[in-house]
């Protein structure tokens, strides 16, 4: 079998929507402006595509994706003028500049061979231009994928930057009351559904990441007798330890390359950052700090890790080269500064931060600069990024209440349940998927 | 109105993407893992079965606890001590009780045990289980240093992941943030 990679696709994707039918001088109209937090939401409308029931099923997951990242307002169906659309044929524009849709995403599903087949089309409805045209092909059972692509496609015709749809979380799944809580890993998509566990609950796991460039996983196991902590390939299934420590290890996450592992070793009750390197399987300390020194997390480009230490009398954020040379601090405010994760562009540094009773998600510039406050709570806890760095998802608890999953996005403006109905804590998002 | 037709581009690309979705089919089943049904939380062991004629205690020890057992060093000494917030230092008011864990582990030499480490839910979770080492560190270096051996006594954080008081509030936190002996070996069976 031959793999087509993700750069394949997506350089078609990238290349695809100024050369087909659009003269470069009559470009969009229309764009989404990602940056700026008093934005006003598109309006879009995402009528049912042709073809049967699962034509609507897959406006439905396009129109609700948008709707969650914040950027996009799915008109009302309710409110179309035009019924009786075909993806063959150009909209009457007039029908939904009438009801106002800046964007119009339409399209057609058949089945052919067992094969079900999708083409969409993007409009601009004020400039008449069509600004994407593709077709999906697919099993029928994988439609929601479908959907989560074509919802990336138009997230990122309209906005510049890539989408974060066709992505999977990764979670731990809560059962049972506070005092005996089972803890499972478990993963979904992106929107909530497909959740399933992997693994039994005999354990409690704690702190599951994604690596960036491979279905892979290392989390935290925790019993009784100590803690391990594991790699898990979701395509193979494989799980493997990381090995034997004396004490306690935690807090692990993933290099940029998916090459090495940075994490916490507690020896007499002092913790220390090591990473260990997945090919020849060797360690390096990289902090020795009598202080709690724990959450590594990797810049992008791999040369720095920002992480957490008390060296300071508090929980503060330090920055140091990924050899562990050269610690700074970064944060100097008053408050607990925790759980700090580098974002994926580079740009930011997302944390939570514990100020008096009430716990905020907070992003940084990487050089401590421009604190921005996101969300505030009981317990707030956990930022994990969206592999395009717009969104971070998180846990939410109330006083005595469970866990939830959350996200708002990077401009503090949209916050909102995930809609995973379940308790969970500890998300972390994955690339997106090939 | 104009027909449009996909161009030239657009249908190499559904070929592509036919290829890249259906090999992420392959890939995006729920691995075959052993998943079970929900489980429930831990319950307490029962009380193990008593002995068909049970001997008279002749033991002057308060509530039936048979010296040297379990329940014993629970009810009498007292397996769990006190932490202030964010801090790992033995209080003023948890040195008798640690006394007398030691004077209790030194007269039942046989005993093991694990020190676990926990923490209040005021805090994140890696903070927590770098926190609760701490603690429950801080509890056996006290042990070692009033004449129980080190090979004796275990360690492990529990973080926030098993609130001794499921409340919240100050009153749970403050029961929170705890070390708890717990006997793991060694010990006479009632």
């Amino acid at each position: 079998m031959t793999m087509l990679s993700k750069r394949t696709l997506l350089t078609a994707l990238a290349a695809l929507p100024a050369a087909t039918l659009i003269p470069a001088a009559a470009r969009a109209e229309i764009e989404v402006n990602v940056n700026r937090g008093d934005v006003q939401p598109l309006p879009i409308a995402v009528p049912a595509f042709g073809g049967g029931p699962a034509g609507g099923d897959i406006a439905g997951v396009i129109a609700a994706n948008l709707q969650r990242s914040g950027l996009f307002r799915p008109l009302d169906p309710a409110s179309f003028v035009e019924r009786d659309l075909n993806a063959a044929v150009q909209p009457r524009f007039p029908a939904w500049k009438e009801i106002n849709a800046q964007a119009l995403v339409n399209g057609q599903v058949t089945v052919v061979a067992g094969r079900l087949q999708v083409d969409f089309r993007l409009w601009d409805v004020f400039a008449e231009q069509q600004l994407l045209g593709l077709q999906f092909a697919s099993s029928p059972e994988n439609w929601r994928r479908v959907a989560h692509k074509i919802s990336d496609s138009v997230y990122e015709r309209l906005t510049g930057e890539k989408g974060y749809f066709d992505t999977r979380v990764v979670f731990v799944a809560e059962t049972g009351g506070r005092g005996g809580k089972t803890k499972r890993l478990a993963i979904m998509d992106q929107d909530g559904a497909n959740p399933s566990y992997l693994t039994d609950g005999s354990a409690i796991i704690m702190t599951p990441r994604f690596s960036a460039t491979s279905q892979e996983l290392t989390y935290m196991e925790l019993r009784p007798e100590g803690s391990k902590i594991y790699l898990l390939n979701l395509d193979t299934t494989r799980r493997e330890s990381l090995g034997d420590f004396k004490g306690m290890v935690f807090a692990p996450r993933f290099s940029p390359d998916g090459g090495k592992v940075a994490f916490s070793v507690e020896r007499g009750g002092n913790s220390d950052i090591f990473v260990m390197d997945l090919k020849n399987r060797t360690t390096a300390r990289l902090t020795a700090d009598p202080s709690i020194d724990t959450s590594p997390s990797f810049s992008p480009d791999g040369a720095r890790i920002v992480f957490n230490s008390d060296r300071s009398g508090s929980p503060q954020l330090y920055v140091m080269a990924a050899d562990g040379s050269n610690p700074r601090r970064l944060t100097f405010a008053a408050g607990r500064y925790t759980t700090p994760v580098w974002s994926p562009t580079g740009e930011f540094i997302a944390f939570t931060k514990q100020v008096g009773g009430e716990f905020h998600i907070g992003v940084m510039r990487a050089d401590g600069t421009d604190e921005r406050i996101l969300t505030s709570s009981y317990l707030d806890e956990g930022p994990a990024w969206a592999p395009n760095g717009r969104v971070l998802m998180f846990s939410r608890e109330t006083a005595g209440g469970a866990s939830r999953l959350w996200s708002v996005d990077v401009t503090g403006r949209i916050l909102q349940p995930m809609p995973y109905p379940g308790a969970g804590s500890d998300p972390a998002w994955s690339p997106l998927l090939n | 109105m104009v027909t449009i037709r996909l161009p030239g581009t657009a249908l190499r690309l559904a070929l592509a993407a036919t290829a890249a979705l259906s090999l992420a089919a392959c890939a995006h089943k729920p691995p075959a893992y052993p998943t079970t049904a929900p489980v429930a939380p831990p319950q307490a062991a029962p009380e193990p079965p008593r002995a068909p004629t049970a001997a008279p205690r002749v033991e002057p020890v308060s509530q039936g606890a048979l010296p040297g057992s379990e329940k014993d060093f629970v009810i009498n000494v007292g397996d769990r001590v006190y932490f202030d917030f964010d801090s790992y230092s033995v209080r003023g008011d948890a040195t008798p009780l640690l006394e007398a864990q030691a004077g209790w582990l030194k007269r039942y030499p046989a005993v093991q045990v694990r020190v676990e480490g926990n923490c209040d839910e005021r805090g994140t979770r890696e903070y927590n289980l770098a926190l609760g080492a701490r603690r429950a560190n801080a509890v056996r270096e006290y042990l070692v240093s009033h004449g129980v051996e080190a090979a004796r006594i275990s360690t492990v954080s529990f973080g926030k992941e098993k609130p001794f008081d499921v409340g919240s509030g100050d009153a749970a936190d403050s029961h929170n943030r705890n070390a708890r002996t717990s006997v793991i070996a060694g010990a006479r069976m009632p």
